[in-house]
């Protein structure tokens, strides 16, 4: 079990791959990185080939949708473990709405390609060299991406739900 | 490749054979298709298709108040609802900063135990039914029935459980459920052994699982395994260990561990979790702590239905609870329990709203059923139908 701890891997990216990380901070004890989105695959590699660091488990890839962040709408969040060290790496990715395209990190781990499948079913972002980028879990003739915030669930005219009654 | 009916005979014993496994076909457990490329009765490549029971559950979780997404965990892998819904109210409590009593952790271990159990009986007595052993199936599975009789005494429920609470668990355990367990413990593993005695060094059974549908350790990790399938190959991680969750540290139990990564090492290392998580509850039933059943969280646990009649204060926590006006942090968080057939995961982003922001579910089939095209290349169809039931993939869970 390695010493590795939140603040040495923001200094380690940091003088490895200087200009990567946007901003950072910790969430409930998980160090959380936003990252330029160009740069994720040599991120990826960096922390994959890092001795120390050795984040070679990727437990999780999903997206998100902020609609009110001007630019950066659309966001690949990355899970990594390094079993190692047993410390967990959450890495966030945004993408304009208009433009949402971001290079795929299946080639560094196969578990990605579902997933990532899954992202792209979901919020449409474009994952560029995915080997098979189709739709997974909703039918391939759907024309939009359902959890996009703009698609309600409910219908949105119900007035027996209005949040107003409760102070909302 | 078509199907050509005019070629000659030299042609077809060339051409390959397409055949569709699934979507409903009873070798595959669930919905979930597989369209086989054959060469002869080889597999030469396959092509999965998923996603026929998708039932969009992280848009509805966005709608709905955080208990309301309990019945949801249910229905992932509905072999092991327990373990998905502690697994739920533990994110919350996390995300609320509320340390539950003693006694409330050790009742979700028990439960917890008793459910992986449960979800292990299905997985490998099944692979027995794959192999043409159907004796070892119906002969465990009234066991499998007791273990819902205690959910049912506890909960009231007994395959979709919705058990437990945000902050502790609905009721302390009666002595039915006590006895129940008890009995349960006295006589499991007598059958077990015999289950053990059918399967474990059956030369059929060896023969059938030894050697096939193997991955090795590394391929597995690229793959994201984890749970028993990944231990098979050798690798000795488990969520339990790594992040102690519900006082599992207090614990004293083995992280059973395969060496080849095929068929028959993910049989026995469930076998050895069954005894592993027998014990568990065991030591969680002989030193159940006294305390209460439940955590002071007034805005997410219910209070009892007596207060609610006469008690103003009761009914105004009563209707706020029922109709989601808590607050909750603003934060995001990421919950990981060892379920049943993997880690699952919860990632829960909260904007202080009535429902949260973005839910979504680590569902670890879903992650590690990519990679059965890999581990059933080259293999002919009965070992690839066994293989795949050995990867516990639960049909709930892959398409959420």
């Amino acid at each position: 079990m390695g010493n590795l701890t939140n603040e040495a891997i923001l200094q380690h990216i940091q003088s490895g791959l200087p200009g990567t990380i946007i901003s950072a901070q910790e969430s409930y004890g998980m160090c959380t990185i936003e990252v330029q989105p160009e740069k994720i695959v040599s991120l990826f590699q960096f922390l994959y080939n890092h001795p120390e660091m050795a984040f070679q488990f990727l437990t999780d890839l999903c997206g998100i949708h902020y609609p009110d962040q001007a630019g950066k709408e659309l966001g690949v969040v990355y899970h990594l473990h390094s079993l190692v060290n047993n410390l967990r790496l959450r890495i966030k990715a945004f993408v304009p709405k208009t433009n949402p395209q971001i290079d795929s990190v299946s080639a560094i781990f196969k578990s990605a390609n579902w997933q990532e499948r899954e992202t792209y079913d979901f919020y449409g972002i474009e994952f560029i060299g995915h080997p098979n980028l189709i739709r997974i879990l909703n039918v391939d003739e759907m024309t939009y991406f359902p959890l996009r915030k703009e698609y309600p669930l409910e219908d949105q005219h119900r007035t027996d739900k209005n949040d107003s009654y409760f102070g909302r | 490749m078509e199907n050509n009916l005019n070629a000659t005979f030299e042609e077809h014993s060339k051409a390959y054979t397409t055949l569709n496994l699934g979507p409903t076909h009873p070798a595959t457990h669930g919905i979930f298709q597989n369209i086989l490329t054959m060469d002869g009765e080889i597999i030469v490549d396959s092509e999965q298709t998923v996603g026929y029971i998708h039932r969009a559950f992280e848009k509805i979780a966005e709608h709905r108040p955080f208990y309301q997404v309990t019945p949801l965990t249910d229905r992932l892998n509905y072999c092991s609802s327990p373990i998905n819904n502690m697994g739920w109210h533990m994110t919350m409590e996390k995300l609320l900063g509320v340390t539950v009593p003693k006694r409330v952790d050790y009742m979700r271990v028990i439960v917890m135990e008793l459910a992986r159990i449960a979800d292990h009986l299905v997985c490998n007595s099944v692979i027995g039914v794959d192999t043409g052993a159907l004796t070892g199936f119906t002969y465990v599975f009234q066991w499998r029935e007791k273990i819902y009789d205690i959910y049912e005494e506890i909960c009231g429920a007994r395959l979709t459980t919705n058990i437990g609470r945000i902050g502790g668990m609905e009721r302390d355990f009666n002595k039915e459920v006590i006895a129940k367990i008890e009995d349960f413990l006295a006589g499991f593993p007598k059958v077990f052994n015999e289950f053990c005695s059918l399967l474990e060094r059956n030369r059929i059974f060896m023969d059938r699982t030894i050697g096939t549908g193997p991955i090795s350790a590394e391929k597995a990790l690229n793959y994201g395994f984890t749970g028993p399938n990944l231990r098979a190959t050798g690798v000795d991680y488990d969520v339990r260990v790594m992040n102690p969750y519900a006082s599992y540290a207090d614990f004293d139990f083995n992280i059973p561990v395969g060496i080849n990564g095929d068929t028959y090492d993910r049989f026995m290392v469930r076998q050895e979790e069954i005894r592993e998580s027998l014990k568990i509850i065991r030591q969680a039933l002989n030193n159940l702590p006294e305390g209460k059943y439940f955590a002071e969280v007034p805005s997410f646990y219910l209070p009892p239905k007596e207060e609610v009649y006469h008690n103003m204060e009761a009914l105004i926590w009563h209707f706020k609870i029922v109709m989601g006006e808590a607050d909750v942090p603003v934060g995001e968080i990421y919950h990981s329990v060892e379920g049943g057939n993997g880690e699952l995961g919860f990632y829960l982003v909260s904007d202080g709203g009535r429902a949260a922001y973005r839910l979504h579910f680590r569902r670890p089939c879903f992650i590690y059923y990519q990679a059965f095209p890999e581990m059933v290349k080259g293999s002919t169809l009965s070992d690839a139908i066994v293989a795949m039931s050995s990867m516990n993939v639960i049909a709930g869970e892959l398409d959420a």
